[in-house]
């Protein structure tokens, strides 16, 4: 047992302050259960999200020296032995209180993206997807929804103003997904663009550098969805080809969505 | 840092390079560095111009390879790795992850001048015509041995480990992978495509490290090419 100086983010909406704790710490533990024998110790009205305790719900999102991590699978042995640990909430989302935030932002970004539109033809019955085809949306269904990659994310994390229009890259991974359907047969790449904010990320890659999952959103969502958009929008056989031929439908992103002060 | 150094110290020796205007071809065996070819002014060793020469001669600093090289300069400039890399190591948004960035607005790739990004798989497919070209500049000096002939010296190693590198970088290109297969709906109809796919994004996977590699063979190669051509060194010859 050893005793460690946590310092927590205490506070709720704009007022918070760090607050310093020593505590104790046991071998092979976690920043969740530090935070957790503070709780029960020190601090009884400390506001922690959690719940699984096996980086498999994404509820425990925080930042830890800065970092954005899940607590629940940040082992205490990664600090060196007098590291101070500052635990603060996710910066990009409104807090609500020490260490908890408000998500909302993610699933309004969530409702806004058409979802799965198959062949009206077909019925449910009708499908033969291959392994390789599973296997490549398998990739990004493995996402926990912990929000790290949207909070990382200096499109939004920086710039408050950039949320109308971006979804993250959490929901630019669902449309590259489902653009990437077999049996789907809507056309997202132009909202894409216009509405999701596609353009706005430059491929730094710190959503793939955070992501618990190992979920590889650079590479192969966000890239290939841009290389899709390009197809759509900056290709200019294809542009010709719309101007004189007959244009494939852009499917508009779901209908009142967007709260109303957004919708100008 | 290092990334800045790094591409700093390739721009500052190829510049230094491409508007020497000299020491890029050795007679004897037909070593042509990259940075010349193909090799286009009229001043140009005949037997260095592999595809002909533009009846003009170029003014001093005008680049003999003037075709290419503008084109290989805008394809690693709208590549996705090295976009990442000098957004982040010199324009700073973002200077490192969770780090504040130093800039009031940011817009991205959406303005204008940004919008060309989403060209890169026409630079692309030029480049694939250019590293064609120096596939074909790498052969042709196997041919011309000492005493005429097949032979090796180290300077075809050289090369040919570059013109290996450019290959690995060129075809592990994020652009290259979505023609190939990425931009498909199903794998599973188009299985030769899904395999094509399936390699390509191998060297994808890799496209940084191959980036740099190939950036150091460019740069050993051109280097070594220039030794011989101004007569401070002789090639090593293993064969021939
Ligand atoms: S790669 Fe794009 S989406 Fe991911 S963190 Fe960077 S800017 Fe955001
Ligand atoms: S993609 Fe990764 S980082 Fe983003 S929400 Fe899903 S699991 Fe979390
Ligand atoms: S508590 Fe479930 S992911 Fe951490
Ligand atoms: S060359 Fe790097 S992505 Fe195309």
């Amino acid at each position: 047992m050893t005793e460690r100086t946590f310092r927590v983010w205490r506070g709720s909406g704009e007022n918070g302050e760090l607050t310093d704790y020593t505590v104790e710490v046991n071998e092979g533990e976690v920043v969740l259960d530090v935070l957790h024998r503070l709780q029960a110790t020190q601090v009884p009205d400390l506001a922690v999200r959690w719940n699984c305790k096996a980086g498999k719900c994404g509820s425990c999102s925080v930042e830890i020296n800065g970092m954005p991590r899940l607590s629940c699978m940040t082992r205490m042995s990664v600090f060196g032995p007098d590291e101070t640990v500052t635990v603060t909430p996710m910066r990009t989302f409104p807090v609500v209180r020490d260490l908890v935030c408000d998500v909302s932002y993610n699933y309004e970004k969530a409702r806004e993206i058409p979802a799965f539109t198959p062949d009206p033809k077909t019925s449910p019955g009708d499908f033969r997807m291959q392994q390789q085809d599973v296997e490549r949306s398998q990739e990004f269904r493995k996402c926990i929804e912990c929000f790290l990659c949207n909070n990382v994310c200096h499109v939004i994390r920086d710039h408050e103003e950039n949320k109308e229009h971006f979804s993250g890259p959490r929901y630019l991974m669902r449309v590259a997904e489902l653009e990437m359907h077999p049996e789907d047969t809507a056309d997202r790449r132009q909202i894409a663009q216009d509405e999701f904010g596609m353009g706005y990320c430059n491929i730094t890659k710190c959503c793939t550098e955070v992501c618990p999952e190992g979920i590889r959103i650079t590479d192969n969502a966000l890239i290939p969805l841009k290389e899709r958009v390009a197809d759509r929008k900056y290709d200019p056989l294809v542009w010709l080809g719309n101007t004189i031929g007959r244009r494939p439908k852009d499917t508009p992103i779901v209908p009142n969505t967007r709260r109303p002060a957004e919708e100008e | 840092m290092l990334t800045t150094l790094g591409l700093a110290a390739f721009v500052v020796y190829a510049t230094a390079r491409v508007f020497q205007q000299d020491h890029y071809w050795v007679g004897e065996y037909h070593y042509l560095t990259p940075f010349y070819s193909p090799c286009l002014a009229a001043q140009c060793v005949p037997e260095a111009s592999l595809f002909g020469r533009i009846p003009v001669e170029f003014p001093p600093l005008v680049p003999y390879a003037l075709l290419s090289l503008p084109i290989l300069l805008l394809f690693r400039v709208t590549c996705y790795y090295y976009r990442k890399a000098y957004y982040r190591s010199i324009w700073q948004a973002p200077t490192a992850c969770a780090v504040q960035e130093p800039h009031r607005t940011y817009t991205g790739e959406t303005r204008p001048l940004m919008l060309g990004q989403n060209g890169h798989r026409y630079f692309f497919y030029l480049v694939v015509a250019i590293t064609l070209i120096n596939t074909w500049d790498m052969a042709v000096p196997f041919f011309h041995g000492t005493d005429g002939g097949f032979g090796v010296g180290l300077g075809n190693i050289i090369m040919f480990v570059n013109v290996l590198m450019l290959w690995a970088y060129t075809l592990g290109c994020h652009s290259c992978r979505h023609v190939m297969g990425g931009r498909l709906k199903s794998f599973g109809k188009h299985p030769v495509r899904y395999w094509l796919w399936s390699r390509i994004s191998v060297l994808n996977s890799r496209h940084m490290l191959f980036g740099w590699l190939s950036i150091a063979t460019l740069m050993t190669t051109d280097f070594y090419v220039s030794l011989m051509a101004s007569g401070t060194i002789t090639d090593l010859r293993l064969f021939n």
